[in-house]
């Protein structure tokens, strides 16, 4: 570096410097203020992003300006109309471009020196060799099935020695996620703080209808558009297809069907807007909370990579619809989570010879503590592996589909057997033992 | 009597583009905002952080005043200066980054010092929703602040230091006609029915009911139903504690069906017990609004807000009671059952709407104003929000900064509360004034700083009788920061103060009042009456 490269490079980054060359009274009891710490966060750390959309977009600019120049973003999503009003680094001539590539290339010409490499791929189309190479993870996902998965990666990352954690094995996961005016950020250190399953429970469960009441008594606009989803368009399925939300043509016959069924039943209320929202299952989404969120987040990767300060512990809520509050509590480490207790689990089943497997299933998507989506059962019957049921394969579905409506007895599965469930929530198979419980037979 | 589908509206571009924020603050949230001209008085990286998430979901138009000159510091901190900027106007360079963000917003700039701008031009500020300053010092804040004081202007002063954000609004008054609250009741009436809607309620009874009648009737019957055999028992009054609720509660649970099942509507009329017994008072926030001396002293220049508060009021005096909301929460019911009860409050609704409506446009006559300053649809959007109507009046900042006796002694006590940090900001504001640079700005003056910044916060305290002293380590950290501009914490406080801007310029939500504190060392803010 020239000197006056050098001398512009120390003026550029003053700000940064002076928090990390000078001694502070809230560093971590680790933090040896030097020009080296910058100079690692540069050149030394490297950052995944997940995700290059209303937060992602934020989190490379602010990580950009906070010094890091080593960053890695995964997005398999392109750009479209509707994200413009907050990704702000997409422009009405990238739509059906790449949002990885475009905000890797944006940050990059920006943000002088940066190097942002984009994958536009999908998360799980990396393996652990991928993963291992980051210093942190930084997560702005909209789905809760990508970040179970991420979350279940750094976890099958750790190594264990003798039962006790090996540090080095550990990479910081910092995700946020928003909704409207309301949105969280947390810090988790898998194997030692509460990971995303830890607290699976703070997800709300999706809003369903029961099919009665879409098909017989509908009250609200909902209720038509549902019934138009589920019943009219596997029906009459107009274009040979399943239903495309973004496919405008899909929605005006949604619409105008919905319109129609609201008409014969009196219900008022139904927009086009609507339609669309309960069709794509649409979250609101503005430009301020994904700034106030991504933000948070990128100063706690700032914080562990420079120890300029101890991290948040761990979990911050924050909404502004009333004023601007925030709220920021340790998440408990869940003694027995599914996926970092190495606890192993056991499901109480009350009566196997009546629990079908297609009931045991619905636990495994229904429960609180599981919340799967369309889980793959296997066992070990007299040491041969045996395929209960699996719905991600065509073939091995119809082979299995019978098991659905057998009993856990008549299956062949005995008390305290172990069963092997995959699902996309995690990349790792859960062991789960089943553990019938002996119940008095009652007569009356 | 099928209709062909109408063109929706909604497919419009710009429906479109705005889609995921039109959910939330609707299509007259986004013409205010359209309609909205905001002015950022210095391009620093909070500044231009705020300007992007009001330019994103876009602003009519904004104008930056700022003198400075792109410095290296700026480009490290402030995303929307580029490399070639170096040396040249910060205001013309933010501005053109900023355009880039959206085409339907036009934006311009002064490249000028704020305090000149203001001395040639004592009204430059008076066509603006609100005024944005950060980083601006405390002998040019407080003129800015009483000139827009009595502009009736909302003012932002913001500052990001280190890991701390600061943002103090001044807003002289500010209505708001949507709250939105978390928790919305609903509003069903059922203590004083109106005539059509008791004699409803009233021509079911619950023990006739077959079966399948049983199953269909929507939990309100049910509840009102029990409500008046509740009354019959207690001379006519309803539950008002937890032990005549349970009452209640416990009376509707007794009518199992045949088989001795309670069916899901039933769980329901348990279920809204508590919340639909007392819904026909009236807060006392929206009484307070009601008897406001703004809305018995109407003139030309009254706002709408008070024009429509003024009808209400005659609606309330002739009524005993606001307008009814007009909707019903979804309740297992048929459909015939539900939808005939659901156009009664809508059909009521309708009939005060018109009252008010009526009355707004003789008002708007007697006071001069044109019959066409408030629509249909804002009156609308006005009852149907009328139990929600919230008001602000708020401090002056000069007068925050001028006066002897700040009352924030009770917070002191506590060694760990932020408003230690407001103190400090006090402390550095006053530290700038006096020696022209930040606290710790140059490396070798850390030190002594920190004995300067105590002394003056020292002095600051005692002018406002405060007989605590902060502990050092705090101050120690402030000077640490010697002014720097962290870019992830002006993000954060950025997206804060934007939507806090959004709130001002849609009258909808609760805005911050006043002053709030981030502190990104433990990730903790607060919210600070001053």
């Amino acid at each position: 570096m020239g000197e006056s490269a050098q001398d512009s490079y120390q003026k550029r980054w003053g700000h940064l410097r002076k928090v990390l060359e000078r001694q502070g009274p809230f560093g971590h009891p680790e933090f040896e203020p030097s020009p080296e710490i910058l100079e690692f966060v540069m050149n030394g750390c490297k950052i995944l992003v997940i995700g290059a959309g209303g937060l992602g977009c934020e989190l490379l600019k602010d990580l950009a300006l906070m010094g890091f120049k080593n960053i890695h973003v995964i997005d398999m999503d392109t750009i479209e109309l509707s994200n413009l009003n907050r990704q702000f680094l997409f422009r009405r001539k990238d739509i059906g471009m790449s949002k990885a590539e475009c905000a890797a290339a944006f940050i990059n010409s920006r943000v002088h020196g940066c190097q942002v490499t984009p994958h536009y791929k999908r998360i799980q189309d990396f393996d652990e060799s991928f993963y291992r190479q980051f210093h942190v993870i930084v997560c702005g996902l909209d789905s809760i099935v990508a970040r179970r998965w991420i979350n279940g990666m750094m976890i099958s990352m750790l190594q264990y020695d003798d039962g006790v954690l090996d540090q080095s094995s550990l990479i910081p996961i910092v995700d946020g996620g928003t909704e409207g005016f309301k949105g969280n950020a947390r810090v988790i250190m898998p194997g030692l703080t509460a990971c995303i399953e830890c607290t699976l429970d703070l997800y709300p469960p999706q809003i369903t209808y029961p099919l009665c009441t879409i098909a017989n008594t509908p009250r609200l606009p909902e209720h038509c558009i549902e019934y138009v989803k589920v019943v009219q368009w596997p029906k009459e399925n107009p274009w040979g297809s399943n239903i495309d939300g973004d496919d405008p043509q899909h929605i005006t016959w949604i619409y105008e069907k919905s319109a129609e069924r609201a008409l014969q039943f009196n219900i008022t209320g139904l927009s086009y807007r609507l339609v669309q929202g309960v069709v794509k299952n649409i979250i609101p989404a503005v430009a301020s909370t994904n700034a106030v969120i991504a933000a948070v987040c990128a100063t706690e990767v700032f914080k562990l990579a420079t120890s300029c300060c101890v991290p948040m512990n761990n979990y911050m809520v924050f909404n502004d619809v009333d004023g601007i509050y925030s709220y920021t509590y340790e998440a408990e480490k869940k003694s027995n989570c599914l996926a970092c207790s190495q606890v192993p689990q056991t499901l109480e089943i009350k009566d196997p010879s009546k629990m079908k497997l297609k009931d045991l299933i619905q636990v495994l998507c229904e429960s609180a503590s599981f919340q799967m989506r369309n889980p793959g059962l296997t066992t070990y019957i007299n040491g041969k592996n045996k395929t209960l049921y699996m719905s991600t394969i065509k073939s091995i579905e119809e082979r299995t589909r019978d098991n659905l409506n057998k009993t856990l007895t008549d299956l062949g599965l005995s008390d305290n057997c172990e069963i092997m469930v995959a699902d996309q929530t995690s990349p790792n198979t859960l062991i789960l033992k089943l553990k019938y419980l002996i119940e008095d037979v009652n007569m009356d | 009597m099928s209709s062909p589908a109408p063109k929706s509206p909604e497919q419009s571009e710009k429906s479109k583009k705005y889609d995921r924020q039109l959910r939330l603050w609707g299509d007259h949230g986004q013409r205010f905002l359209e309609n909205s001209k905001v002015c950022l008085i210095n391009a620093t990286a909070l500044g231009t952080e705020i300007l992007k998430s009001l330019v994103l979901p876009g602003i009519g138009s904004f104008t930056i005043i700022d003198g400075e000159k792109v410095t290296e510091e700026d480009i490290g901190s402030n995303f929307f200066l580029d490399n070639d900027s170096l040396g040249n106007s910060r205001a013309q360079a933010a501005t053109m980054c900023l355009l880039e963000l959206n085409p339907d917003v036009r934006g311009d700039y002064i490249d000028e010092f704020p305090e000149n701008v203001m001395k040639q031009n004592q009204d430059f500020l008076k066509g603006f929703s609100v005024v944005i300053a950060t980083a601006l010092p405390e002998k040019f804040l407080i003129p800015l602040s009483k000139q827009l004081w009595d502009a009736g202007i909302p003012l932002f002063s913001c500052k990001s230091i280190g890991l701390l954000g600061y943002a103090r609004l001044q807003v002289n008054e500010h209505t708001v006609i949507e709250v939105h609250p978390d928790n919305d009741n609903p509003d069903l009436r059922l203590d004083e029915p109106w005539p059509a809607l008791k004699e409803h309620l009233e021509s079911f009874d619950i023990s006739k009911l077959d079966k399948k009648e049983r199953s269909h009737v929507p939990a309100l019957i049910i509840l009102y139903y029990f409500m008046q055999k509740f009354r019959n028992l207690h001379d006519g009054a309803l539950p008002t504690n937890r032990a005549e609720k349970d009452q209640l509660r416990n009376m509707i649970r007794a009518c199992g069906n045949e088989e001795g099942l309670l069916e899901e509507n039933f769980e329901e009329a348990i279920h809204y017990v508590n919340t639909c017994l007392s819904h026909s008072k009236i807060s006392s926030q929206v009484q307070s609004i009601l008897d406001d001396p703004k809305c018995l002293n109407l003139n030309q220049d009254s706002a709408p807000f008070w024009v429509m508060v003024s009808a209400l009021r005659e609606l309330v005096q002739t009524e005993g009671s606001l307008p009814v909301k007009g909707s019903l929460p979804d309740m297992a019911a048929d459909t015939n059952s539900y939808i005939t009860l659901q156009q009664i409050y809508q059909k009521r609704f309708n009939e005060q709407v018109e009252t008010v409506q009526r009355r707004v446009s003789e008002i708007l006559r007697n006071v001069n104003q044109s019959p066409d300053a408030i629509t249909e649809d804002e009156i609308k959007l006005f009852c149907k929000h009328a139990n929600e109507l919230y008001i602000v009046r708020g401090t002056c900042i000069a007068d925050e900064y001028q006066s002897s006796t700040l009352d924030i002694s009770m917070y002191l006590d506590d060694p760990d509360s932020l408003m230690m940090y407001y103190v400090i900001l006090r402390g550095l504001d006053r530290f700038l004034s006096e020696f022209n640079a930040y606290p710790g700005q140059f490396d070798d003056q850390v030190e002594p700083d920190v004995v300067k910044l105590k002394s003056t916060i020292g002095k600051l305290l005692a002018e406002w009788g405060c007989g605590q002293v902060l502990r050092d380590e705090r101050v120690h950290e402030v000077c640490r920061y010697g002014g720097a501009e962290m870019h992830s914490i002006s993000a954060i406080l950025g997206g804060c103060v934007a939507h806090e801007v959004i709130k001002l310029i849609t009258h909808q939500y609760k805005p911050l009042n006043n002053t709030f504190i981030f502190d990104a060392i433990t990730s903790n803010s607060v919210t600070y009456r001053l």
